[in-house]
Parts: C-alpha cells; structure tokens; sequence
C-alpha cells in the first residue's frame, strides 16, 4: 500500500497527543501530577496542538478537503466516520478538563469525571484510528486482531515519554514515571514484535486461482497487463519500494522506537533525574522517528489482494 | 447513506462475462472510457495522456491469464470491473454517504458532488475496480452505464452497458441476475457460472462463465493438421496444365 505521508503524520502526532491526554487526565485526577498553570498550559497545549496537527494533515490527502465535514454522518458503518466523531467528540471533556487545570488548578469533583471522560475518548479515538485499518479484509497485514495492540500501545508510549519530557522541562523529578514508561515502552515493542511475527508466518491466504476463479487450473500466470503504465490500482496498492528494504527498516524501528528510548530512561534512572531534560529529549526524539518509521512500513508491508490480478500468486 | 439497503428489491442487475468466447480485443473497455468521459459523473479524466507517463481512470480493464483448462494450457482472456456485490465493503467503509448501493436495481454507484476523494472505498474492494480520478478529486467506477440503460431517448436496442454493446463476439450479456427467468440467469446456471472472490462474502453479482475445454480433436473429425491436397490426384484441366507448366519450370 502506498504510504500517505499526510496519514502517517496524522497516525503518529495523533496517536502521540491522544497518549498524552490520556496520561495527563488518569495521572491528574490520581494527585500523581502536579496540577499547576504553566505546566498544563504547555501540556494540554502540546497535546490539542499535536491532535489538531494530525487531524489537520489528515485531510491533506482528500481530493477535496473542503468537503471534509461530511466524513462525521456515516458513523453506524464507517470506522473512518467514526473516527472523525470520537476525535471531535474527545475535545469536548479533554477541553473542559484542561481549562480547568489551567484556570482553576482544579482537577477534583466534575472536572476530575471531565478528565476521565476526555481519556476514554482517546482511547476510543485511537481505537478507530485502527479499526480503520484492521477492518479491512482485502489487506492481511492489516485485517489482524494485533493491530489495534500496536496502535494503542505506541500511541500510550509516545504519550507517556512527553510527559516525562515536559515533566523534565519543567525540573519536575520523573523517577516514579520512569519505570511504569520503560515498561510501557517495552510492552509496545513486545506487541510489534509479535504482530511481525506473526505476519511472516501467517501464510498467505489468496491465490491468483481464487482471485480469476480458474480454479481447477493448477497454476494460473498473467500473459498480459491491461495497460503498460501504472495506473491508480497499481501506484496505491501496487506499492514495493520498502518491502524489500523490511529487515532493514524493522531493525530501524526496533533501535529508534524502543531501544534507545529504554536505554535513555534507564540512564536517568540511574543518575537520579541529574540529566532528565537532555535524556527524555533523546528518547522522544528518537521514538518519533522511529514511530514515524514504523508507521510507513505499516503501510509499505502491507500487501492487497488486487496484485493476484496483477500476477502476483499469493497474497 | 453508506449503510446497505435493508432489503433490496430482489432486482439484481449486472453482467455475465464469458471467459470462453472473450478475445481480448479491449473494445469494451474502449467503449466504456468513451461513453463514461461524457455521461455520469464525467469526465473520466487522464493525465499527461501524450507524455512519457500518461495514466488515467478506465473502469474497465482487461488482462489475459494463461491457464491450465483440463490439460490443455490456454490464454484466457479476462475483463475485470465492478462486480456490484450485494454486501460490499466499499460502501460501508464510505465516512460520507457517497458510495451507496440502490435498493431498486442493486447498482453501486459513487455520487461525485459529496466524495471527499479519502480513496478507502477503493482499499476495501478486492477486485481493483475503483479507480481515482486525479482531476476531479472523487473516486470513480462502473456505473452499469445507468445513464443508457434507462435512457428513453435511446433506441430500446440501445439501453444496454455500453461494454456490451461493443462487444463483437457476444461475450458480455446484461440483465437482471435476481430473476431465475432471466436469459443471464439462464447462461449462469447452463455454464456454472461463478463470482469472484466469493470468500470475501461480498455476494458479487457480476457473474464469468469458465472457459470450455477444447473439444477432443479425433472425436470431432477435424484434421488434426492441415495438409497439402497432392497435386497429382487432381483431376481438374486447370489443376493439369499448372502441373505441367511447374514440371516445365523446373528443368
């Protein structure tokens, strides 16, 4: 499938600023978080930003944007309407909880419920986000029970190490973060790796004889191509530039998204919060790249079932 | 609405397309771009059409397979377009309500003023039946040509698909596949005709008749090669004096 950069950075800023209200709302309304002004200003403010960034770019890749707003009136069929409601809807209770943080310094009562209705909301967004995709049969890499897992798990990680990274900026200690974030971190690279996994040993389910109907045929092959340039078929979902770069840019996703962002916190663990800011900056940037990484070969692994017609024999 | 009618109204237009007599020639993908870049959500647009990449949406495409049909290796000719299925996924995946499916006659259509151009619809399809339109931002596909076939200023004759009207060897029949009576329904079950990708449980209603076997040639009387008539036997005066003009040559 070919990569929309437009619908990875909605995937990944997204995903990421959903986390971190998430984190933002159950750490505040369990008294783990200081609830003072600045510190939620620069919080919510990099959260809504980063959501409104994606949802944003997000409609960079339709053909007419400015007709964008019916995408909210098919939600009882469409994971992508629904999608649009929940990421609409979650402003709602994230906004009110981050106003009263910020001009209250209050996060007790209604506005505690406020914020813990803005977290299941996120929550709910990214599991639309992935639905999208996991819904959709044509495509075996993605039509797979682990990939709301991955979505949810790397956008809760990359949430949680900006929170330590904003924590950090503020000369907050993080140590009693630290350690629940290494473990999430590590949790979402258990899930990648397993979903990999399992991707490479599933077998590939359709065949060309399927896909033309010639089914008694023992082997089916494509003489001729309808057209001898590409057409949209073949440009969107004929795409292999990454696949045979996979190994490579898995290992990249390994190092960057997970890897050095553990080793990073763990350093600071063990020297006690001494190089938090330059330590947390270190893993957010490196899981961003490496989430922005993993996001693309999402899209570039994914393999639909169209290229049996286009000779292909076995997707 | 993206939503599947509740209960269609047994009406189940569509194509049967005959892999046997298909030769491949591509006149009704021809005819399709022809009549769809002017009728029904048009135009059909191309890009850079005279440069070194030229590409365009053409909602019909024909490959050609080479396939085992009871021992004999034969080329198979395969027109691919919208099957219209009866529960597809391209129409409830659609966030906005623009690919529907029509209760009274089951066509899946695309309705070009609310696409927003987001293209899942086309990700949802496995039979690459839908393709973008570039210039105009929205998706587009088969559309039956329902633009013809309830077309009152066309002669009768003439409200067919244009894909069938085209065709010079009669591979491609339209009619109503929800009707048992029908002539299409009739070749469907005489040929154990069959959808594609019926394990997606789309319920395709476009139908392919398999290609025949070739008929065994000894039982048929048909000369298994052709071969010169001798000359000699030949007892016509004509026959003769070329006999005689070639023996004289050949001194």
């Amino acid at each position: 499938m070919h990569p929309a950069y437009s619908v990875i950075l909605f995937t990944t800023a997204s995903g990421a600023g959903y986390g971190l209200i998430f984190w933002l709302s159950l750490l505040g309304v369990n008294g783990l978080l200081p609830i003072e002004r600045w510190f939620g200003v620069a919080s919510f403010g990099l959260a809504f930003g980063l959501i409104t960034v994606g949802l944003l770019s997000s409609t960079f890749h339709l053909g007419h944007p400015e007709r964008a707003w019916r995408a909210f009136s098919q939600w009882r069929s469409s994971w992508l309407s629904r999608e649009g409601v929940a990421a609409v809807i979650a402003y709602i209770p994230a906004g009110l909880a981050a106003i009263a943080w910020v001009v209250f310094e209050d996060f007790s009562g209604i506005w505690g419920l406020m914020a813990l209705a803005g977290a299941v909301m996120a929550i709910v967004t990214i599991i639309c986000t992935a639905m999208i995709y996991a819904s959709l049969r044509t495509i075996r890499q993605w039509h797979n029970p682990l990939v709301v897992p991955v979505y949810l798990s790397l956008g809760l990680a990359t949430g949680a190490l900006l929170l330590l990274l904003l924590m950090a900026l503020f000369g907050y200690r993080t140590t009693y973060l630290e350690g629940p974030t290494l473990l999430l971190v590590g949790a979402a690279m258990m899930i990648k790796l397993v979903y990999w996994w399992k991707i490479d040993r599933e077998d590939k389910t359709w065949t060309i004889e399927q896909a033309t109907g010639l089914s008694a045929s023992t082997q089916v092959n494509q003489l001729e191509s309808p057209h001898y340039q590409d057409n949209y078929v073949l440009r969107e979902m004929g795409y292999q530039v990454a696949r045979k770069h996979a190994a490579k840019l898995r290992y990249y996703v390994m190092i960057f998204a997970f890897i050095a962002p553990i080793l990073a916190l763990g350093l600071d663990l063990y020297l006690d919060n001494t190089l938090s800011v330059v330590l947390t900056i270190i893993s957010v940037a490196s899981s961003a790249l490496g989430v922005f990484i993993e996001r693309w070969l999402f899209f570039a692994e994914a393999q639909h079932v169209v290229s049996l017609y286009y000779g292909e024999s076995r997707a | 609405m993206t939503s599947l009618p509740a209960s269609s109204g047994g009406k189940k237009l569509g194509l049967v397309i005959d892999l046997d007599i298909c030769v491949g020639c591509h006149a009704c993908a021809v005819s399709c771009k022809e009549w769809n870049t002017q009728g029904y959500s048009a135009p059909l647009s191309d890009q850079n059409p005279y440069g070194d990449d030229p590409h365009g949406a053409w909602l019909n495409r024909i490959h050609a397979y080479e396939a085992d049909i009871e021992g004999d290796r034969n080329t198979v000719h395969f027109p691919r377009s919208c099957l219209h299925c009866e529960e597809p996924d391209c129409v409830t995946v659609c966030p906005t309500g623009a690919s529907y499916k029509r209760e009274e006659d089951g066509i899946v259509l695309v309705n070009p003023d609310t696409c927003i151009g987001c293209k899942l619809c086309s990700w949802a399809c496995p039979y690459g039946a839908r393709e973008y339109d570039y210039a105009h931002g929205v998706m587009k596909k088969c559309t039956l040509c329902v633009d013809r076939i309830y077309n009152e200023n066309l002669e009768e004759v003439d409200r067919v698909p244009a894909c069938v009207k085209a065709c010079p060897t009669g591979a491609r029949a339209f009619g109503d596949l929800g009707d048992d009576k029908s002539e299409v329904s009739k070749l469907v079950k005489e040929r154990s005709g069959y959808g594609l990708f019926e394990e997606f449980g789309y319920k395709p209603v476009n139908k392919y008749l398999p290609p025949r076997p070739r008929r065994d040639k000894a039982a048929d009387g048909a000369p298994v090669a052709l071969e010169p008539t001798p000359a000699s036997q030949s007892t016509s005066k004509a026959d003769r004096l070329f006999q005689w003009a070639d023996r004289l040559l050949s001194r």
